[in-house]
């Protein structure tokens, strides 16, 4: 409990100092789990869409396989990745391990099928409501998933941050893929791990409390985002 | 032209990797890292020579494999028998001595196999084997967790018999097993360095010192840039010939924490 209240305290002091290292680090996290976001729902929304509303043969397998694969262990993420990247894997010559770039792979593997399979959800109890006005129209099928896509675009927010905080806590991917080297690949939950190992259990503690309330942040900007949204479009 | 897309691609999203910057990748041990020692040296050599130093901090065994893979310039570790085999399969230039510490097996206040005090390595774990005190280990094949073995067959025990009862393999690293032995009373065996500058410690204490078998050397390689054509041999040689030249070497004499010098320099 002594190591709690010293975390705290440690805490405010972090953020008052707003030490460029931990600006640094507040940074790259946020760099690499957003951009993996961002990537995971360029894929993942619209691959969600179809096998919410898609008619071909193994939907229902790949649907099953996309749900499975929201349980990914991070650390095999990690693994793979670290195997695909090293200058002895098949993709050695991008030279992309211990960088930013190769911790944004493998947390948008981590990321993409959880917003696939939120995203399927959401649009086939959508699509139920929508289906047979679609039809009617003569909609194809590609207009109908921009369709459902974007009059579920407020659910989906929520699919999103549900990825986002995937990608924001975990460790063991980004701690294999990046290295965890100081000032090029340390992120929050990096740092977090390595002060651990050092035995400070206060700024291990401290960190993780920065982590919680950044994740708050961002989780309060999108549901702000989507309330005024809402708000201006039935204004 | 893959490699432009992929560079393209990442730009828009401000993840650049750094591919201007003169830099190199050290694979090493938690031990150095975690030490501090590296953060108060490898500026010196960076201000030096222009060259960035990337350290990935993992246990000796991770780090020999990495750099079996080609994804390091330079090792850093300290398993002796396992770099000379690293180098004697290609995948090493040479090996050279670079400083040294020793290892120190510490223990709770209670101090159940009553080995505080003494210097004789074997027959300290050979009582606590006895009383079948808990114990703490790496379980890790690191650079520490391989010196503990030969010492446990120095003694003529096999602790693994008793994994999960008294003998506890953390299979992690330095930092992780001792914040275990520090919650459960246990037992560990760790280098001095990590020792010293382990904030964690609670009432644990060092038990046993001072035995010529807990000698703990640190080696350096450059990894072989004929098997792997990616190394930067020139940066990676630079790192080392400042390593064990009199600039490294006093840097890492220099190095102290709470007034204790944690590593001693020895490079010939």
């Amino acid at each position: 409990m002594q190591d709690f209240w010293a975390a705290l305290a440690q805490a405010f002091a972090l953020i008052l100092g707003a030490e460029a290292e931990l600006v640094e680090i507040i940074g790259l996290s946020l760099r690499v789990s957003l951009s993996a976001v961002a990537i995971a729902c360029v894929i993942g929304l619209p691959l969600g869409a179809v096998l919410a509303v898609g008619r071909f043969p193994g939907r229902l397998a790949l649907s099953v396989l996309v749900n499975a694969l929201m349980g990914l262990p991070p650390v095999v993420v990690g693994l793979t990745v670290y195997l695909v990247l090293s200058a002895s894997g098949p993709l050695g010559v991008l030279q992309l391990l211990y960088t930013p770039a190769a911790m944004i792979i493998a947390q948008t593997i981590l990321v993409t099928p959880i917003i696939a399979a939120l995203t399927r959800q959401v649009i086939e109890d959508l699509s139920g409501e929508y289906d047979e006005m679609l039809r009617a129209m003569g909609v194809s099928r590609a207009g109908m998933i921009a369709t459902l896509l974007w009059d579920a675009r407020y659910s989906l927010l929520t699919a999103a941050l549900a990825g986002t905080g995937r990608a924001l806590a975990e460790v063991g991917a980004v701690l294999i893929v990046g290295g965890n080297i100081n000032h090029v690949t340390r992120t929050m939950t990096t740092a977090i791990a390595l002060e651990t190992s050092k035995g400070e259990l206060a700024m291990a503690l401290a960190l993780g409390i920065i982590l919680v309330t950044l994740s708050v942040i961002v989780s309060a900007c999108v549901m702000g985002l989507r309330a005024s949204a809402a708000r201006m479009a039935y204004a | 032209m893959i490699r432009y897309l992929t560079v393209l691609t990442f730009a828009f999203l401000g993840a650049v990797p750094a591919l201007a910057e003169s830099f190199i990748v050290v694979q090493s041990t938690t031990s150095t890292q975690n030490s501090g020692l590296y953060d108060a040296i490898l500026p010196q050599f960076t201000a030096a020579s222009g060259i960035e130093v990337r350290v990935v901090a993992v246990g000796t065994g991770q780090a020999i494999k990495n750099a079996r893979n080609c994804d390091g310039d330079v090792l850093l570790v300290h398993a002796k028998a396992a770099e000379e085999k690293f180098v004697a399969e290609g995948h090493g230039v040479s090996r050279a001595d670079v400083m040294y510490n020793d290892f120190v097996i510490v223990g709770p206040e209670g101090d159940r196999a009553g080995i505080a005090g003494t210097s004789d390595a074997k027959a300290a774990l050979t009582k606590i084997a006895v009383a079948q005190a808990p114990f703490a280990s790496r379980g890790d094949d690191s650079g520490t967790h391989k010196k503990e073995m030969a010492l446990w067959t120095a003694a003529g025990v096999d602790p693994t018999a008793h994994s999960g009862a008294w003998y506890r393999e953390t299979g992690s690293g330095m930092g992780a097993t001792l914040n275990v032995a520090t919650a459960m009373g246990a037992y560990a065996l760790t280098d001095r360095a990590t020792w010293i500058a382990f904030a964690n410690k609670g009432g644990q204490r060092i038990a046993v010192e001072g035995d010529a078998a807990l000698f703990n050397q640190y080696g350096v390689i450059a990894v072989n840039p004929v098997r792997c054509p990616n190394v930067k041999a020139e940066a990676g040689q630079a790192f080392i010939d400042w390593l064990l030249g009199e600039a490294g070497q006093s840097a890492i004499a220099a190095y102290r924490r709470d007034g204790q010098q944690l590593f001693f320099p020895n490079a010939r």
